[in-house]
């Protein structure tokens, strides 16, 4: 097994994926590095990576003009950012910023939706993987708006 | 009957020191006018009286071990509790109790403990902290989780800092938003239990804070092997008698402030999805 593929296997994402599909997928990988500050993606930006976080943390901002960004999460070792690869029109709708030295395995989304088109098992794998994180995610943001620690919401 | 001995009659007590710990909340140190305080269980609460407006249930914030007066920490969301969260030094007010169940400390002694506070639910639980921490030889890993607005919404920040300086101890803060100076996590608190390394099987889940927050953290702790029967969690509910009597605080066949405020979660989980109760 070559360096790459093994580092995106370890990584709890890709927790019980087949062999043959993680060499298929880290056909579509690079490694990364962001020193502390640098951005992954900026809103509006072509959303053509997904990041594997391996070490470090990286908030997702959102910014109104003229008004400083608000973090609504933070990832960190062991989580992915970005989900918008998946969806048209593949644009970012969050800034994502490394608050700490961060190493990611950057894996191409244009390459990855490719040999998902072609493959539909690999498809199928890539979605019970990410189905789970947006829908918790969704959960989350739901707790979130809810403001639970607001005064009307006791 | 006197009135030491009547659950009805409140007991005269002073605010001793006031902390002010955010721009709402107030901990007040409140030392008894007759008689020496009561002891009392980390998870208990008092239900203190602010002259000419009314009477509400507070938990005790203080550390159980000491003798001299009771700490409470108020949130002012109302009438009442604005009342108390606003008074000075020197002012009196009416207090009985202590009322209610007490956190599994002593059953957890021998096991790890998980600690997940919510907002102004840390207050109830720091003297269960205390406790914990006065003993630390005798639990295995402790782990404390807090979740809160935003970092202007941090309780007890200077002892926050000295809890995170111990090495015996794992602390996480998360808060729902903020702005780029932060630098700690942002999201929800159930989202730190699956980073924390503590055995599952062998963990006592204390948790307290609004009741969504508490429902998404049991099944979190549940998800990550905690069984229910291992999880407590601390209930609110509007008080009068707060010994049984009225029938107030009533939650399915429980009364919140005899059978409670600390209860098991597989014994009222049912419950908390609905709506009417
Ligand atoms: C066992 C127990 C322990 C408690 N411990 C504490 C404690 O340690 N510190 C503390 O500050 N409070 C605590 N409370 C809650 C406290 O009793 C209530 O906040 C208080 O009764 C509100 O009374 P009020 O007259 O000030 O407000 P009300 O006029 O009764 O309420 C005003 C508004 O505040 C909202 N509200 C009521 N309670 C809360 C709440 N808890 N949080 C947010 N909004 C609320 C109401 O929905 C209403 O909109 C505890 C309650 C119980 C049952
Ligand atoms: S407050 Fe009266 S029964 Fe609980």
């Amino acid at each position: 097994m070559e360096g790459l593929e093994r580092i995106v296997l370890a990584h709890p994402f890709f927790a019980g994926f087949e062999a043959e599909l993680g060499q298929v997928v880290s056909g579509c990988a690079r490694n990364l590095r962001f020193e502390t500050g640098q951005y992954l993606f900026r809103a509006g930006d072509e959303a053509n990576e997904i990041f594997l976080i391996r070490q470090g943390v990286v908030s997702i901002e959102i910014a109104a003009p003229g008004q400083k960004p608000t973090v609504f999460a933070t990832e960190r070792e062991g989580e992915i950012v970005g989900a918008a690869w998946m969806v048209p029109p593949y644009r970012w709708r969050f800034d994502a910023r490394a608050t700490s030295l961060t190493r990611a395995i950057g894996i191409d989304a244009r390459c990855l939706r490719e040999k998902c088109e072609a493959d539909d098992h690999l498809g199928y794998e890539m979605m019970k993987r990410f189905l789970p994180v947006v829908a918790r995610r969704l959960d989350e943001t739901r707790l979130q708006m809810l403001d639970v620690y607001g005064k009307q919401s006791a | 009957m006197t009135a030491a001995e009547d659950p009805f009659i409140p007991l005269p007590y002073c605010v001793g020191r006031v902390r002010r710990e955010t721009g709402d909340t107030a901990s007040l140190e409140l030392l008894p006018l007759a008689g020496p305080r009561p002891s009392f269980k980390a998870g208990q609460f008092n239900m203190l009286t602010a002259f000419g407006v009314g009477e509400v249930a507070i938990s005790m914030s203080g550390d159980p071990a000491e003798t001299e007066g009771f700490v409470h920490t108020v949130r002012n969301v109302g009438a009442v509790s604005g009342a108390l969260a606003r008074l000075e030094t020197g002012a009196a007010l009416g207090l009985r109790g202590p009322f209610g169940t007490a956190w599994p400390t002593e059953e957890a002694i021998g096991a790890d403990v998980l600690i997940v506070a919510g907002g102004l639910g840390l207050a109830p639980l720091r003297p269960a902290i205390y406790e914990v921490l006065a003993r630390r030889e005798r639990y295995g890993r402790v782990v404390l989780l807090y979740g809160t607005r935003s970092p202007r919404d941090i309780l007890y920040r200077a002892e926050m800092g000295r809890w995170r300086r111990r090495l015996d101890v794992d602390i996480e803060i998360t808060v729902d938003h903020a702005d780029p100076a932060w630098h700690g996590n942002v999201g929800v608190v159930p989202r730190l239990i699956p980073r924390m390394s503590f055995d599952p099987q062998n963990t006592f889940a204390m948790v307290c804070g609004p009741e969504v927050m508490m429902r998404f953290t049991a099944s979190a702790l549940h998800e990550a092997g905690v069984s229910f029967e291992r999880i407590w969690i601390s209930m609110e509910r509007n008080m009068k008698c707060a010994i049984g009597l009225c029938g107030h605080c009533q939650f399915g066949p429980d009364f919140i402030c005899k059978d409670g405020p600390v209860m098991r979660y597989d014994r009222i989980a049912s419950l908390l999805a609905v709506r009417e109760i």
